[in-house]
C-alpha cells in the first residue's frame, strides 16, 4: 500500500502530511510521558523486528507468497501511540534508504498505515477481544483486527488517490477495498498465528508490553483515532455519501426554511428512487458490511482451530 | 551539520515536487527533468542495474492505474502518472544510494526532529540487519531440522519464527538499554 510519488497532487500531499506530522508528534509525547526508560530501545527494536518480520514469506495460493504488514499486531503489542512511532520509522526508513514509497507521498503513507491501520487495528483489537474470553479471544479479536486495518488503510488510500484525481473513485474504492478485503484475510491470520507464537513462549510480554496507566492509554488513543477519523472523512467524505446531493435537492424542495432533521430523515429514501448514484453506494455499503460479518465469523472460527481448549495446547514449532 | 547531504535532501524534494507539479501537457518539461536526473545518476555511478530493476518494478500501483485506464475511465493517463513515478523514483533512488542513515539523521536533527524519533530511527538502522540475518538463521534451522509438510504446517512455523523473533528483539532490547546506560546515555 506504499503510494509512489506523482500519484497525490499537491493539496492531498499537503494535507496527509499536516495530518500525520500532528498525529506522529502527538504520539511521540505520548509515548514520552508514558513509557519507562527502559523501553525506550524497545521502539527502535520493534521497527527493525517488523522490516525483518516483513522479509517472512509465507505460501499462498498459486505459488504466491504473502507478508506480514504487522501494523494491527504492533498496536496489539505496544499500545496505540507506541505503534504510530515504530509504523512512522518503518515507512520513514523505507522511504529514504530503500526508495519505498514517494517522498512527498511519505504523509500520506505514514497517515495511512501509520495512523490508520494501527488505530484501528488496536482498537477493533480491544473492543473485539472483550467479547471472548482467554487466549482464544486474543486470537480471534487479532485475526480480525488484523483484516479490518488492512480493508480501513486500503479505504483511505482510495480516498487519497481520488482527491487527487489520479484514480477514479468509483475505480479506486472497489479496487482497493477489494483487494486488500483479500489480503487482509492473509494478514489477519499471520498476526493471529504470531500473537499466539508470542503467547505461547512468552506470555508476560502481552501482559505487561502496553505499560503506563492505562486511562492515560485511552485518552492517547482517543486523541489519536479522532484525528485518524478526521483524516479519513475528509478523504472519503465527498465521494463515498450518497447523501449531500440527495439533501440538496430535499432542501430545495422544501425551500430553505428546512430544519436539518427533516432531509436527513428523507434523503435516503430520495436516493432510493435514484438508480444511477445511490444504489452502487447502497451496494457497496452492504458488499462491506458483509464481508465484515463474514470476516468476524471465520476469525472465531479461525480460534477455534488454532487454540483448542482455551490454553496452551501445543509448543512452539521452534 | 552535514551541507552536501542537507543540500542533497532538498534537492530531491525540490525535483520530485517539481516533477509532481508539472503539468501533464509539457512533455518538453519532462524531458528535461528525465535529463537532470539522468546526467546525476551517471555523475554519482549509482550501479545502472540496480536502478533499472528497481524502475522496471515500479509498483502495483502504476500497474492498477494502468488498468484502470484500460477500462477506460476518466482517470488520469495512466503513461503520465507512469512516467512522473518513474522519475520521481529515480531521483529518491539516487538519493537512497548516495547517503547513509548518519548524513540523514545529522540532517532531521538540524530540521529539529524529536530527539525520540531520532533515536528510534538510528537503533532500527542498527539493528534492522542483526534481526534480518536472526531471522534468515532461525528460518534456516527450521528447513534442516524438520521436512515440509503442507501449506498449513509452512504458516504455522513461520509464524513461530516471526513470534520468536519479537521476543528475541524485546530480550535484545533490554540488553541494548543496559548498554547505553553503561555508556552514559541519558533520555
Amino acid at each position: 500500500m506504499h503510494i509512489p510519488d506523482g500519484f497525490l497532487d499537491a493539496k492531498t500531499a499537503l494535507a496527509t502530511t499536516v495530518l500525520s506530522t500532528a498525529g506522529l508528534a502527538y504520539a511521540l509525547r505520548e509515548v514520552r510521558n508514558e513509557l519507562p526508560p527502559r523501553r525506550i530501545p524497545l521502539l527502535g527494536l520493534s521497527a527493525a523486528f517488523l522490516f525483518a518480520a516483513q522479509m517472512v514469506n509465507f505460501p499462498v495460493a498459486g505459488g504466491t507468497s504473502g507478508h506480514l504488514v504487522g501494523a494491527a499486531l504492533v498496536a496489539a503489542l505496544l499500545g496505540p501511540s507506541a505503534a504510530v512511532v515504530v509504523l512512522a520509522t518503518v515507512l520513514i526508513v523505507q522511504c529514504f534508504l530503500f526508495a519505498d514509497g514517494g517522498i512527498l507521498a511519505l504523509g500520506a503513507n505514514v497517515f495511512n498505515m501509520g495512523l490508520v491501520a494501527t488505530l484501528a487495528g488496536f482498537g477493533v483489537y480491544r473492543v473485539a477481544q472483550r467479547l471472548i474470553p482467554g487466549t482464544r479471544g486474543r486470537v480471534a479479536a487479532m485475526a480480525f483486527a488484523g483484516w479490518c486495518s488492512a480493508v480501513i488503510a486500503s479505504v483511505s488510500c482510495a480516498g487519497q488517490l481520488a482527491w487527487s484525481g489520479t484514480v477514479p473513485w468509483s475505480v479506486a474504492l472497489p479496487a482497493m477495498a477489494g483487494v486488500h478485503m483479500l489480503i487482509g484475510v492473509g494478514e489477519g491470520l499471520i498476526s493471529a498465528l504470531v500473537l499466539l507464537a508470542v503467547s505461547r513462549t512468552r506470555p508476560d510480554l502481552l501482559e505487561s508490553i502496553p505499560t503506563g496507566q492505562s486511562t492515560r492509554r485511552v485518552r492517547s488513543f482517543v486523541v489519536l483515532g479522532l484525528l485518524a477519523s478526521l483524516g479519513v472523512a475528509l478523504f472519503v467524505a465527498p465521494f463515498a455519501c450518497p447523501w449531500p446531493d440527495g439533501l440538496e435537492a430535499v432542501a430545495g424542495r422544501l425551500g430553505f426554511g428546512a430544519r436539518a432533521i427533516g432531509p436527513s430523515i428523507t434523503a435516503p429514501l430520495e436516493n432510493y428512487r435514484v438508480p444511477g448514484l445511490s444504489s452502487p453506494g447502497v451496494a457497496t455499503a452492504a458488499a462491506g458490511a458483509l464481508g465484515t460479518l463474514v470476516a468476524f465469523g471465520l476469525a472465531v472460527g479461525f480460534s477455534r482451530l488454532v487454540v483448542r481448549g482455551g490454553g496452551p495446547s501445543k509448543s512452539s514449532h521452534i | 551539520m552535514n551541507r552536501a547531504a542537507a543540500l542533497k535532501v532538498a534537492g530531491t524534494i525540490v525535483l520530485v515536487l517539481g516533477v509532481t507539479l508539472t503539468p501533464a501537457a509539457h512533455l518538453a518539461w519532462f524531458a528535461a527533468e528525465g535529463a537532470l536526473i539522468c546526467t546525476v545518476v551517471l555523475v554519482a555511478r549509482v550501479p545502472l542495474r540496480q536502478l533499472l530493476r528497481r524502475l522496471a518494478l515500479l509498483s502495483p500501483f502504476v500497474a492498477g492505474a494502468a488498468l484502470a485506464a484500460a477500462y477506460g475511465s476518466h482517470g488520469g493517463d495512466w503513461r503520465i502518472l507512469a512516467l512522473r513515478s518513474a522519475l520521481c523514483l529515480a531521483t529518491v533512488i539516487v538519493l537512497s544510494q548516495t547517503t547513509t542513515i548518519t548524513e540523514l539523521l545529522a540532517v532531521f536533527r538540524a530540521a529539529r526532529v524529536p530527539a525520540l524519533l531520532l533515536t528510534t530511527l538510528a537503533l532500527m538502522h542498527r539493528y534492522l540487519f542483526v534481526l534480518a540475518d536472526e531471522a534468515t538463521r532461525m528460518s534456516r534451522a527450521r528447513t534442516a531440522r524438520t521436512f515440509t509438510g503442507g501449506r498449513r504446517f509452512a504458516w504455522l512455523t513461520a509464524a513461530s519464527v516471526v513470534g520468536q523473533l519479537f521476543v528475541r528483539a524485546s530480550e535484545r532490547a533490554e540488553r541494548v538499554y543496559d548498554a547505553m546506560c553503561a555508556r552514559g546515555w541519558k533520555a
